[in-house]
């Protein structure tokens, strides 16, 4: 068998999913292996959403296995995911507008003080201090932790999000259409965040209908059409076209 | 400096207090000292806690992102509840605790019909108030039963206390409960909870918070305070009508708007849901005081919720344009 350096982090075999009667996926079977950038790519309605939605769980599989680090998998809901080290940052965002930062740091995680049945105290001076340096870790500059995520920009927010999802040492990170709706500027920051993965032992899975900005930072291209993958590559051996062709 | 008006600007119950202090002020002078005078507090600050119970339990709700508008029922059916039960021979720590568990069923079904068909919750609980005030009304057999008042400990609930009798103990229930709530909403995980799924559901589903038991345990809570609410009313004045607390789902409404809970919800603050049902008490008083018909009640109190929202929205708008670094 596969020793462990070649041992994918997480490994999709033969997964299927129906949407009330549309088959979203096919029998898709795909490997991602520790500090690789992957990029998703395929058209609307490829499946490449739904594939992560499956990985994040926020949906379940109707079929087929997912392993991680070898070991068989069951992702249920969000929290499972959360707990096997993968994390996910959503097109649409996953921060509450009206909340400050330091509160969207931590929703679902919040530190306590002290708790009874699951409900307790805020450690609200931790979340503050680790929010900051957690958002100054991603190179990020916001002065305040209780600033209204609803005042900052669309890059700000992203930033947010991956410095939330790094705080909480992710071993994965799916980045679902991250540069949508960003200027230039912020989109080349977070494209220079998916390049600098890798030195920080992260695998990458960036999901964009982008191609250009797929190949400004990715290894490995994996290309989705009608819920199955169709092609699945080194960034070196493919090229636009080549992807463009069988999407 | 400026972040701290820029804070305080968008503070959602910064409308409804500058109103409260301004008419305080107002029927102050209208009615030549009286309205502050003891006796009138007692009036006031007496009846206070039975409204402002079942609006911090609806504000809790409309922040969570849902709606209840079966308070009004619920805050009938727990007190005959216990009077029924009562009458049968029950004593009274039972009986009450029988109509409170009574409200956090109706609080369950409320929630979880509203989230496993997932249907408005405006439907759901107006469904509920039909269903509860009739269920109301039957129990009773048509003639409510006359309530044990000798079995009852009226000490802890609603007797005068305290220095010049000026509160009842109604009122110290409601400062613990209103403080409990408040906590609970601003300091815990469970708040930060609330605030998310009433604020952008889907990032709070994304980010693995429990959002139907959320809001189920909101509807629970909401439910079983209207009931208490309702307990202390009937406690109050010795007999347990079917029809108390009608109109009380819109009143309760009112005055967490009035306190700047958003509709959308996300936003609001239990600080600002008892301010509101302060201030609908204090226009019901201050009105009676300065002489003026009574009729125009329910007129002032709707141009105080558009006038409150009105004026919160302006206010908030304020604060999100003053530039601060961020």
């Amino acid at each position: 068998m596969m020793n462990s350096q070649e041992q994918p982090i997480i490994s999709v075999r033969n997964v299927h999913k129906w949407y009330s009667g549309v088959h979203a996926l096919r029998g898709v079977s795909v490997d991602f292996r520790a500090n690789e950038a992957v990029g998703l790519v395929g058209d609307n309605g490829a499946g490449k959403s739904t594939l992560i939605s499956i990985l994040a769980g926020l949906h379940a599989k109707d079929e087929g296995e997912i392993y991680v680090e070898g070991k068989l998998a069951a992702i249920d809901n969000p929290r499972d995911a959360m707990n096997l080290g993968i994390e996910t940052i959503y097109q649409y965002n996953s921060m509450v507008p009206n909340m400050s930062i330091a509160r969207n740091m931590f929703i679902g995680r919040e530190p306590l003080k002290a708790s009874f049945m699951g409900v307790g105290l805020l450690d609200e001076a931790r979340m503050r201090t680790e929010s900051v340096a957690a958002i100054a870790n991603v190179d990020l500059h916001l002065r305040s932790p209780d600033a209204l995520v609803g005042e900052l920009s669309g890059g700000q927010r992203q930033g947010v999000a991956i410095a939330r999802a790094m705080h909480f040492k992710s071993k994965v990170m799916i980045l679902d259409e991250p540069t949508n709706h960003l200027s230039v500027k912020e989109t080349a920051k977070v494209i220079g965040f998916v390049q600098s993965l890798k030195a920080q032992n992260v695998t990458g899975i960036f999901i964009s209908h982008n191609l250009h900005h797929v190949f400004a930072c990715c290894e490995r291209i994996v290309a989705m059409a009608m819920g199955e993958i169709v092609l699945d590559k080194p960034i070196a051996e493919t090229s636009i076209e080549e992807i463009l062709q069988v999407l | 400096m400026r972040r701290f008006i820029k804070i305080s600007l968008q503070k959602p119950e910064l409308a409804a207090a500058l109103l409260l202090a301004g008419l305080v002020f107002f029927f102050q002078i209208m009615s030549n000292g009286v309205f502050l005078s003891p006796a009138n507090l007692r009036g006031i600050l007496g009846l206070m806690p039975e409204m402002a119970l079942v609006a911090i339990g609806v504000t809790l709700l409309m922040i969570c992102g849902e709606f209840d508008l079966s308070v009004g029922s619920v805050f009938a059916i727990c007190p005959m509840t216990m009077a029924v039960l009562m009458a049968g021979g029950w004593p009274f720590w039972p009986a009450i605790v029988a109509g409170l568990l009574v409200c956090a069923f109706i609080g369950f079904l409320n929630g979880w019909l509203t989230i496993r068909f997932a249907i408005p919750s405006f439907i759901t609980t107006l469904g509920m108030l039909f269903m509860v005030r009739s269920l109301t009304v039957v129990i009773s057999g048509g003639f409510p039963p006359r309530l044990q008042v000798d079995a009852i400990p009226t000490w802890l609930f609603v007797e005068f206390v305290g220095p010049g009798n000026l509160l009842r103990a109604s009122f110290l229930w409601f400062v613990v409960i209103a403080m409990a709530v408040s906590l609970l909403l601003s300091k815990t995980n469970f708040g930060n909870w609330v605030r998310a799924t009433g604020g952008f559901l889907p990032a709070a589903t994304a980010m693995g918070i429990p959002t139907a038991r959320v809001k189920i345990a909101c509807f629970m809570i909401c439910s079983v305070l209207a009931g208490f609410a309702g307990s202390i009313q009937v406690m109050r004045i010795g007999s347990p009508l079917p029809s108390i607390g009608e109109g009380l789902e819109l009143a309760a409404v009112a005055a967490a708007v009035i306190g700047g809970a958003s509709l959308l919800g996300g936003i609001g603050s239990i600080m600002g849901g008892i301010i509101g049902a302060i201030l609908i008490r204090v226009i019901d008083n201050g009105m009676v005081l300065s002489q003026v018909d009574s009729n125009w009640f329910k007129f002032a109190v709707g141009a105080l919720t558009i006038l409150a929202v009105v004026g919160n929205s302006w206010l908030r708008k304020r604060g999100q344009s003053m530039k601060v670094e961020t």
